[in-house]
């Protein structure tokens, strides 16, 4: 069985190592990966600022870079960007009666990362050990759009020393929101601010998040936070995929 | 038509302010807070009856926007059976208009108003005065905004931003008032200060939640009782019904019931629930002796047949400004409309244009709480996005930004183009980044839209290898357990 792994263009350009981490745990659960060159980016901030004409060529190199007859299944890494392709693509495609079927098509056989592991594969316990406390962001995207609530935890609880610790408001959105980030600092900025303080208060030393773009905004928040003395100590932010590849 | 006030002021400007105001921050934070936790205690009691209620009031409300010449016919026969004075008025000007013509037929000179957004949309107030008649709100929120000369802040509770000293301050000042700012002093004082001014009164002018089509009834809801008081103690009454309030029967009303309270304020019901029946009939002693009723477009069926059709559902509940994570920060203020926050997002454009609102709409991250949380189950979300892709369509963006997305867009869709950028990218992030941290921070403000970003948060910079090498180079590890085929099931478990 052939999987077309989607990482997310931010892993791609920022963080390998969350990939690389994914990548790990999915080969040991015997996936058999492929990671077509041929695309970019789901494009979604062009669709969300209002450009949909300027997201149709990306969507479609998405589309044919990971509609293929060799491909069984398409995971994704990232739960916004599936939630872009399955849900926001039939938007784009919605005057290309071919695109839009391959989409939906697409569709059918795509997964979240953390989703396919409980859900697919019927795994939990992957082995991962990771001794410390840990808070986990409920990404928008992954807990709301895409329905997907207890898989991360499950996965989470199942990680040998690991003390989960949940903060407030775990599902409100950290600011991020594509180009809402640029074009609104200020709310965004404040939006961010209150998300690690919720953060700060669970005492945990590691936010985990199954969203990469919501890791770079919120780790960007605390990074600032730290130098400007609101926050007195490092927290680390992680991808899930790289609570479960650790063997620590 | 008064939807948009301090359009002087750019949305940033009005957001900068509502951040520097402590208190009113302050105050949006921990109404919200208390909203949700008492709305979330209630559907959670409800289990999946939640769901279906909500699905339910989606279904009614779809009908009657399906067939809204019939309903709308309907309820006006059916008012007018009751004794109501039907008015058409398809826009602001003619509400306006037709309000005028009821004082001038009755010489009237006073009006005790509850608290209705219809006549804060059409600027009735402010109309009304100029004529030179005395308008007094009624409702403990409205009093204090007029009395303050202050805007709404929210659609339900629109005098959020006041705390009880504040309101001491202005019932001092513009009411001859005498005491503390315990609140209980000041809703006694309230009570008195009104009740000459419910007698005096010419005319009682209120909203409407629902407008009851079988029965011909409008129907309030309220917590102080003051609507009841308009409702009756004036001879004349003037009722706004909104064409997007109308709601089939007694029973869908009863679903409207259970979802609006619960939504709004996180209560069972409200203290005041009036389904009314036209004015007194001769054999009774209490009520208006003359009632009408302006049924109001104003722009609400532009949407029809479009995109935007679903917020013909909107029951002006507030769940959604409740919830909204932005909303919370920059108060209704921020917005700069009568209607803010996510529904506000979503209607505002659709009753002024896109030419007259500015930044609006992009102020949202698009988190879809609120869809979440509507009770009419309206994918606000979707309609906000909706209406960005319309401005772009339209070409109304501002053209200072389309080489931006031009840019992304060919980085996106040519990987040849994209890798060139990584690489050239990459060491010239690196070169104005903090090296310590492997991000840009806030000496990196200077640097065109970045600084959007680093204006308050710190930036990772691009990696030196891209993860699309690696995984091309790597050896798959062996599989720790053989993976079995087609052993899932449907994705996402909510
Ligand atoms: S959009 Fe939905 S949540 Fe918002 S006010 Fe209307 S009914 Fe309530």
């Amino acid at each position: 069985m052939k999987i077309a792994f989607f990482p997310g263009c931010m892993v791609d350009m920022i963080y390998p190592e969350i990939g690389i981490a994914a990548v790990n745990v999915l080969e040991r659960l015997g996936c058999d990966l492929e990671y077509p060159d041929e695309q970019v980016c789901c494009g979604q901030g062009l669709l969300n600022s209002g450009y949909r004409d300027f997201n149709y060529p990306v969507a479609k190199m998405v589309i044919d870079a990971y509609d293929r007859p060799e491909y069984d299944l398409f995971v994704s890494l990232t739960g916004s960007c599936m939630n872009a392709i399955i849900n926001d693509y039939p938007i784009i495609f919605k005057d290309d009666p071919v695109y839009l079927e391959r989409t939906k098509k697409l569709a059918e056989r795509s997964y979240e990362f953390t989703d396919f592991i409980v859900n697919y594969l019927g795994k939990t316990d992957l082995g991962a050990s990771f001794h410390d406390t840990v808070t986990y962001h409920k990404s928008c995207h992954v807990t709301r759009l895409l329905g997907i609530k207890e898989p991360p935890l499950k996965l989470l609880e199942a990680v040998d020393g690991l003390q989960y610790i949940e903060m407030e408001h775990a599902d409100r959105c950290c600011g991020f929101g594509g180009t809402f980030s640029f074009k609104q600092p200020e709310i965004a900025g404040e939006m961010v601010y209150e998300k690690c303080q919720t953060i700060i208060d669970t005492g945990a030393n590691v936010l985990v998040g199954a969203d990469v773009p919501c890791l770079l905004n919120i780790k960007g928040g605390l990074s600032r936070m730290r130098s400007d003395g609101r926050l007195d100590r490092d927290i680390r932010v992680m991808h899930i995929a790289q609570i479960l590849d650790a063997r620590e | 038509m008064n939807v948009l006030y301090h359009n002087d002021v750019t949305l940033r400007e009005r957001v900068a302010e509502c951040l520097q105001d402590d208190f009113k921050h302050k105050a949006i934070e921990t109404a919200q807070e208390v909203f949700y936790a008492k709305r979330g205690a209630l559907v959670e009691e409800m289990g999946e009856g939640w769901q279906e209620l909500r699905l339910r009031a989606t279904e009614i409300r779809n009908h009657v926007t399906e067939n809204l010449d019939y309903y709308v016919k309907l309820f006006a026969e059916n008012a007018e059976a009751n004794g109501y004075i039907m008015h058409y008025a398809p826009t602001d000007q003619d509400a306006l208009a037709d309000v005028i013509d009821i004082f001038e037929k009755h010489q009237a000179q006073t009006t005790v108003k509850s608290k209705s957004m219809m006549t804060e949309e059409v600027g009735l107030n402010e109309v009304l005065e100029e004529a030179g008649y005395t308008v007094v709100e009624t409702d403990c929120a409205e009093c204090i905004l007029q009395k303050a000369e202050s805007k709404p802040s929210h659609i339900v509770v629109p005098a959020l931003h006041f705390d009880r000293d504040a309101i001491c301050d202005i019932f001092t000042e513009k009411c001859g008032y005498e005491g503390t700012s315990v609140p209980e002093e000041l809703t006694h004082f309230l009570r008195r200060y009104l009740r000459p001014e419910f007698l005096n009164a010419d005319i009682g002018i209120r909203g409407c939640n629902f407008a009851v089509a079988a029965t011909g009834s409008p129907t309030l809801i309220t917590n102080e009782g003051n609507g009841r008081m308009v409702d009756s103690v004036p001879k004349v009454q003037i009722i706004f019904v909104g064409i997007d309030r109308i709601v089939p029967d007694l029973q869908s009303l009863d679903v409207m019931e259970a979802l609006v309270p619960r939504s709004a304020v996180g209560s069972k019901m409200t203290a005041y629930f009036s389904v009314d029946s036209g004015p007194a009939h001769a054999d009774e002693v209490d009520g208006p002796v003359e009632a009408h009723i302006i049924l109001m477009d104003n722009g609400r069926s532009r949407i029809l047949k479009t995109e935007f059709e679903p917020m013909f559902r909107c029951m002006r509940c507030g769940a959604c400004l409740n919830i909204c994570p932005v909303y919370r920060h920059i108060t209704g203020h921020g917005y700069g409309s009568i209607y803010p926050g996510p529904m506000g997002v979503v209607m505002t454009p659709n009753l002024v244009g896109y030419d007259e609102i500015d930044t609006m709409v992009f102020a949202c991250s698009l988190c879809g709480a609120c869809s979440d949380h509507c009770p009419a189950t309206i994918p606000l979300h979707d309609l906000i996005r909706a209406h960005r892709i319309e401005i772009v369509d339209e070409g109304k963006n501002h053209s200072n930004e389309v080489p931006v997305f031009k840019l992304l867009r060919k980085m996106w869709s040519d990987v040849g183009f994209y890798k060139f950028a990584m690489s050239a990218g990459g060491p010239m992030m690196r070169l104005f980044a903090d090296s310590s941290k492997g991000a840009l921070t806030v000496n990196s403000t200077w640097m065109p839209v970045v600084k959007g970003w680093t204006s308050t948060r710190d930036f990772d910079v691009l990696s030196k290898d891209r993860f699309r090498t690696w995984f091309k180079n790597h050896k798959p590890l062996a599989a720790e357990t053989p993976v079995q085929e087609n052993q899932g099931t449907e994705g996402g478990d909510a």
